[in-house]
């Protein structure tokens, strides 16, 4: 009888005493890892897929180490984060990865959706995988502006004032309904414990489930490409798509290598520079929430300054708010305003790029606009963009079609 | 590619362009938050001028003794002035409400000064420098950086006592005021600071002196700032050749991939 290794010998000993009582775990691991076929030619942008769960991953790890200094208290919270951030042995480090985790999520999610939009990773038959994307990002939303008044520093607190009241917009129930949110009459000690409440539970068991039934859905249909094509309709004999490849180990290996690069300037960020000059904390947080001296200017942190800009372009608040819900609200829709016979803007036409880049122009010029201290010119200009905005998905089904398509290739080609 | 790169060039670009003009310009501080010499000093000049008024109540006399290579004798001889405990952080023995009564306002607290300000420790150095006397304001001082600001200038025996030099602001055709060059003190433009009265420093030895009350501050604001950029060079070399060994690992597994 030959000798057998005792390790792998009780390796493969636990493994089949697991498959035995669980036999569909197996099944489940060929199917979205060793098995999982992935087109070869992804290129940079599909790195941000990963990143964003590395990222998650990193803001439940830290954030759970900030719970455990924490205290949702108005008057003992701002003192709790110096208190981590002075006397906790590497609570500094703590707080800045979360902090340059929240701010890095958004860079990571909004290349993420771009990618989506330039090789057409919304279109039939990946619509789920872009709806439930899009539900992530909202709720994303909401756990970035919740967790970003616990610090309860002046633009928590003032920030939180003006993002709750914008309910007050609401018809008929809004003055009660901001009211029932910040339990209390204004931003309270009720309203910190609640928003902590829903930062710490609520929002990050929804946002897993979310991201779950995400890459379940991505795995029913597969994964798209920079080509666009359909790795599936050409097979070999066993059966694989030609062009796919196992997602482990080479999408596994590539991903580790996209991730030590972004963990290299994500650590630059966190040792070097964590307020980023004020993008990621911000100077006026590190005063204590005062609720009799308002800021000079109040503004959101980076990452809602494109919508804050569509607010304030709007001179009624309540058509503001209007106009600020729908332009996060129109991206589910966007499967189904695209008419393009392609995915990929590879082989779309000039005029489709050109609409495209004007579109990154206008959200970008957006995100300046929220920045700044609103001025007549500023807000004109955020209204053109704004309207840009819109108009990029209300006539999409119409300039989708237009122009001189190339044709798709059968297969995916190699670029880089 | 190339299209990738430019969006993020503009997507981290477009908020660093900005930066609100003050109305009155900050000068750099120049100081250096790994000159412990400087900080040492700092702290002293803190403790004798600030901490009487002001506390810092998120820092800890420990802490400075650890963190600017102080015995505990050290610190608690000559810096702690209030017969405080090694242990606690620099309060002050005044209650908010006499403060008030007394100066008008309860002075605030100094710990995270220099984190609240975007000009940072520039802009404590800048004030530190800008006090002038103004018989028109009730404690006879004034700062146009932080304009009827009730704080009397506590180093003017070192500064001396300066007055404000300005001039008319300029008007353009249609009567509406210019720009001031160097900055705004009142509705008039700065032009110069006059010494009326030398003090005990010359005006490089005092710059010297408030650069590193400057430095103590900035770092009372953030004490983790020295171990922060002590271990992250090592951090980001140690990542910078993991990502290379994973690079070379991805380039070995993907050989077979045409």
């Amino acid at each position: 009888m030959a000798a057998v290794n005792p390790v792998s010998g009780a390796i493969a000993g636990v493994q089949k005493w697991i498959n035995d009582r669980a036999p569909g775990l197996d099944a489940a691991y060929r199917k979205h890892i060793s098995e999982y076929m992935a087109p070869k030619n992804f290129n940079l942008w599909y790195f941000f897929g990963s990143l964003a769960m590395l990222v998650l991953v990193n803001q439940i790890v830290t954030g759970i180490f900030l719970t455990m200094h924490y205290k949702p208290s108005a008057t003992e919270a701002f003192h709790s984060v110096e208190y981590l951030m002075r006397d906790v042995d590497w609570g500094w480090l703590i707080r800045y990865m979360h902090s340059t985790g929240a701010s890095f999520f958004f860079i990571v999610v909004y290349l993420h959706m771009y990618r989506a939009l330039i090789y057409g990773s919304y279109q039939k038959p990946r619509e789920l995988v872009w709806v439930i994307g899009v539900a992530i990002f909202l709720v994303l939303m909401a756990e970035a502006f919740l967790g970003y008044v616990l610090p309860w520093g002046q633009m928590s607190f003032w920030g939180a004032q003006v993002i709750t009241s914008l309910f007050g917009a609401i018809p008929f129930v809004g003055e009660s309904l901001v009211e029932w949110i910040r339990g209390d009459y204004v931003i309270a000690d009720a309203t910190l414990n609640r928003f902590f409440a829903l930062h710490v539970i609520a929002l990050p068991l929804v946002l897993l489930l979310l991201v779950v039934l995400h890459l379940g859905a991505l795995h029913e249909v597969g994964s798209n490409n920079p080509d666009g094509v359909d790795i599936k309709k050409h097979k070999g004999p066993d059966g694989r798509p030609l062009d796919g490849i196992p997602f482990h180990p080479y999408y596994t290996i590539k991903d580790l290598f996209g991730a030590g690069f972004f963990l290299t300037l994500f650590f630059f960020v966190i040792f070097f520079a964590p307020l980023f000059g004020g993008k990621f904390l911000e100077y006026d947080n590190f005063i204590p929430a005062n609720p009799m001296v308002t800021p000079e200017h109040i503004k959101p942190v980076w990452y809602f300054t494109p919508y804050y800009a569509m607010l304030r372009a709007v001179p009624d608040k309540l058509g503001g708010v209007i106009v600020m819900g729908s332009a996060v609200l129109i991206l589910f829709v966007l499967p189904w305003l695209d008419r393009a016979p392609v995915r990929s803007h590879r082989y779309r036409p000039l005029l489709a790029k050109l609409i495209l880049a004007g579109f990154v122009v206008a959200f970008v010029y957006l995100g300046y606009a929220g920045y700044q201290p609103a001025s007549p010119g500023l807000t004109l200009l955020a209204q053109i963009a704004t309207v840009y905005y819109f108009a990029f998905f209300i006539f999409m089904p119409w300039w989708s079609k237009l122009g001189h398509f190339k044709p798709v290739p059968e297969r995916v080609t190699m670029h880089d | 590619m190339t299209k990738f790169f430019a969006t993020m060039a503009l997507a981290l670009a477009a908020p660093v362009a900005f930066g609100a003009a003050g109305k009155f310009p900050t000068e750099a501080a120049a100081n250096n938050i790994g000159d412990q010499a400087s900080l040492q000093r700092g702290a002293a000049l803190f403790m004798n001028y600030c901490a009487s008024c002001h506390s810092a109540e998120m820092i800890r006399f420990s802490r400075i003794a650890r963190d600017l290579g102080l015995s505990e004798e050290q610190v608690m001889k000559n810096l702690n002035l209030v017969g405080a405990k090694f242990q606690d952080t620099l309060q002050v023995a005044m209650t908010r409400e006499d403060a008030a009564t007394w100066l008008g306002a309860a002075p605030p607290d100094l710990t995270l000064t220099a984190r609240a300000k975007h000009e940072g420790a520039d802009w404590i150095y800048t004030y530190l420098k800008s006090f002038y006397v103004d018989e028109a304001r009730p404690i006879g001082w004034n700062n146009p950086l932080l304009p009827g600001a009730s704080m009397p200038h506590v180093l003017w025996e070192y500064q001396g006592v300066q007055r404000v030099v300005t001039e008319p602001r300029q008007k353009d055709a249609q009567g509406r005021d210019l720009p001031c060059r160097k900055g705004e003190v009142g509705n008039a433009c700065f032009v110069r600071f006059e010494i009326a009265q030398p003090g005990l420093m010359d005006p490089e030895e005092y710059s010297v002196a408030i650069r590193d009350i400057s430095n103590f501050m900035e770092y009372i604001a953030e004490p983790a700032v020295m171990e922060r950029r002590r271990w992250g060079i090592w951090v980001v070399l140690f990542l910078a050749f993991f990502t290379f060994l994973a690079w070379l690992l991805k380039a070995e597994y993907w050989r077979d991939v045409h």
